[in-house]
């Protein structure tokens, strides 16, 4: 606000009188937009749209950094959908998204209903519950991971109390992948912050009315709580499918860098690093990456498909 | 709470009660077990390194110092130092460059009129939801083209480069919400935009900016991808990667140490979060509502 004391003292003459209007006001306003956004045109253009690019060229040669790379049309595809250890990798993405995915939301959204009451000591909750989403990212956490679930460690002895004896989860292929689910839905906490958000958004004389309607608790929900939050809803599950699809890291830490035993945990983008990092294969990796990316797209058209037949958006949304 | 009052207006304390004693044992039942994890390792950095997997007991029966201060040899002759100045210093620049691309940005999306910028406005959103993948390889090739690999430019270039779509976003959630008035009279007074951004937009755009910076740090204290791709000299690593070498050449002798260093790596993140938490939690809750 100080600025407006400081009037400009440049020469009238150097700018129109009123620069909003007119051709020459708007080409400055052209002007001054790309100038602002240069640092992002920059950045698509170089980061993003010419390694998009590149990558589709890639996905159809055969390239191992070290030679210039050799256009062999289809072959990276034919031999990836005939690869077991790829087929694998598909199979383990789906099954960590399918489970890890709802499971991390239901839970979201229960402490989200729990916290949307008004009750003591509220905020301290809801931020203890984010925490893990800021630091579970970290190899520390992997790290502790390994160590909660491994054999003869917490979770390994207190299962055998209960008379079930796995021999630890990390060293267990069937068991294994299930350690990352808990993992990723221990994270529940970003999710519950946006359904908070949805929740307080929520009008409160539809609760008062609905309950001299004599509605339960039970159908307060289904019928008012559920459909005025199925933006936020649709949002979640948007963005955390899309995320469970990437995971990378957890993978990679919480099984020893090898995505095992027996390739439990290679998660898609495991193989992909390997494949790209470890082995030289860059034509194949950008083929696995195109796939990738129309595997999200699909998941992403189907969502926004569905959302109309779920997703309830008020008329006069603010 | 209006909806706590009841018609039944005889047992409505009583039951406003056993409800709020209810709820307090269920939040502190789901905070028990988010904690644990956290507590956990607190624990165990202070037992034993052979009472780690072992031990049941959530704290140590006799702390000891011997893991932390084992943590001063280093590791393969490198110091834990170094790798938390390598961490420091790309936080610091990430931090530097997204805030700075990010709001130049954010700026011309919300307060500049100019032609195409709907269009560019839906491509920057369409990068949001892009796997980051598919640009991995392709990155790799060009920063290793311009020899850039074992340094900390291609961990960086992206965020001097607005390419973290998510901040220019909430950035620009954020400046369009400022009043219009505010820019409108900074025209009449003949501010120019790069006026109007710095003196203007930037200063009141404050929680946007600080929540920005926060996730930003976190997010390069924590990024272990991007690290393990594009370094490759050991005194250049940072504390990700310092983890990984601690795995790698002690395995489980030296689990102690391990475990000690795990858990001074998570202090800034969890100190950042101390303090910025109610930034943070706003800042998610907003990008998830206007999207």
């Amino acid at each position: 606000m100080t600025l407006v004391k400081e009037a400009p003292v440049r020469p009238a003459k150097k700018r129109s009188a009123a620069p909003a209007a007119g051709r020459r006001g708007r080409r400055r306003e052209n002007l001054a937009g790309y100038l602002f956004m240069s640092p992002w045109i920059a950045g698509f253009l170089l980061l993003t749209a010419g390694p998009m690019i590149a990558s589709l060229y890639y996905a159809f040669t055969s390239y191992n950094l070290f030679t210039p790379p050799k256009w062999v049309g289809l072959d990276n595809f034919t031999t990836m959908f005939q690869d077991p250890r790829w087929q694998k990798s598909v199979e383990v993405t789906l099954k960590y998204v399918v489970v890890a995915t709802p499971l991390k939301l239901l839970l979201a959204l229960g402490v989200a209903l729990l916290l949307a009451q008004k009750r003591r000591g509220q905020a301290l909750y809801r931020a203890a519950f984010y925490m893990p989403s800021l630091i579970g990212a970290s190899v520390s956490v992997g790290f502790v991971w390994r160590a909660l679930f491994s054999d003869d460690a917490v979770v390994d002895r207190t299962q055998k109390v209960f008379g079930v004896d796995v021999g630890g989860w990390i060293g267990n292929p069937d068991y294994v992948l299930y350690s990352l689910v808990a993992l990723s839905i221990w994270q529940f906490g970003a999710p519950m912050v946006i359904f908070l958000a949805g929740l307080k958004q929520v009008p409160q004389e539809l609760y008062e009315a609905a309950e001299m309607d004599g509605a339960g608790p039970l159908r307060r929900f289904w019928n008012i709580t559920l459909p005025m939050i199925s933006p936020v809803l649709f949002f979640n599950v948007l963005l955390e499918s899309i995320h469970a699809f990437q995971v990378f890291g957890s993978a990679y830490v919480v099984s020893d860098t090898r995505c095992g035993p027996a390739d439990a945990t290679l998660v898609y983008t495991c193989y992909l690093y390997q494949k790209g990092f470890k082995e030289a294969q860059m034509g194949f990796a950008s083929a696995m990456a195109w796939t990738l990316v129309v595997a999200v797209a699909l998941v992403t058209a189907v969502l926004f498909w569905s959302q109309k037949k779920w997703v309830h958006y008020e008329e006069a949304a603010k | 709470m209006t909806s706590a009052t009841s018609p039944v207006v005889r047992s409505a304390s009583e039951r406003r009660r056993a409800g709020s004693l209810a709820w307090h044992v269920g939040a502190l039942l789901v905070l028990a077990v988010v904690l644990y994890p956290v507590v956990w390792v607190l624990g165990a950095s202070f037992k034993p390194s052979k009472d780690i997997i072992a031990s049941l007991d959530l704290l140590p029966a006799k702390p000891v110092w011997a893991n932390f201060s084992g943590l001063a040899d280093g590791i393969s002759g490198i110091s834990v130092g170094s790798f938390f100045t390598n961490s420091l210093l790309y936080a610091v620049l990430a931090v530097v460059g997204v805030v700075l691309s990010s709001s130049l940005t954010a700026y011309a999306f919300a307060k500049i009129r100019f032609a195409g910028r709907n269009l560019l406005f839906t491509l920057m959103i369409g990068t949001l939801l892009l796997p980051y993948h598919v640009l991995l390889i392709p990155q790799y090739v060009l920063f290793r083209n311009l020899g850039y690999i074992d340094t900390l430019v291609p961990l960086v270039a992206g965020k001097f480069l607005a390419t973290e779509a998510f901040f220019v976003f909430l950035m620009v959630q954020f400046m369009r919400g400022l009043p219009r008035e505010l820019d409108e009279a900074a025209k009449l007074d003949g501010c120019g935009h790069l006026r109007t951004y710095w003196s203007i937009v930037l200063p009141l755009s404050r929680p946007a900016l600080i929540t920005s910076a926060i996730f930003t740090f976190i997010n390069a204290w924590n990024d272990f991808m991007g690290p393990l791709i594009y370094l490759n000299t050991p005194s250049k690593y940072t504390v990700s990667l310092g983890l990984m070498m601690f795995r790698d050449q002690e395995g489980i002798s030296n689990y102690g140490s391990m475990i000690a260093m795990s858990l001074v790596a998570l202090v800034p993140v969890i100190a950042f979060f101390m303090a910025f938490q109610r930034y943070l939690i706003d800042g998610m809750a907003t990008s998830g509502l206007k999207g």
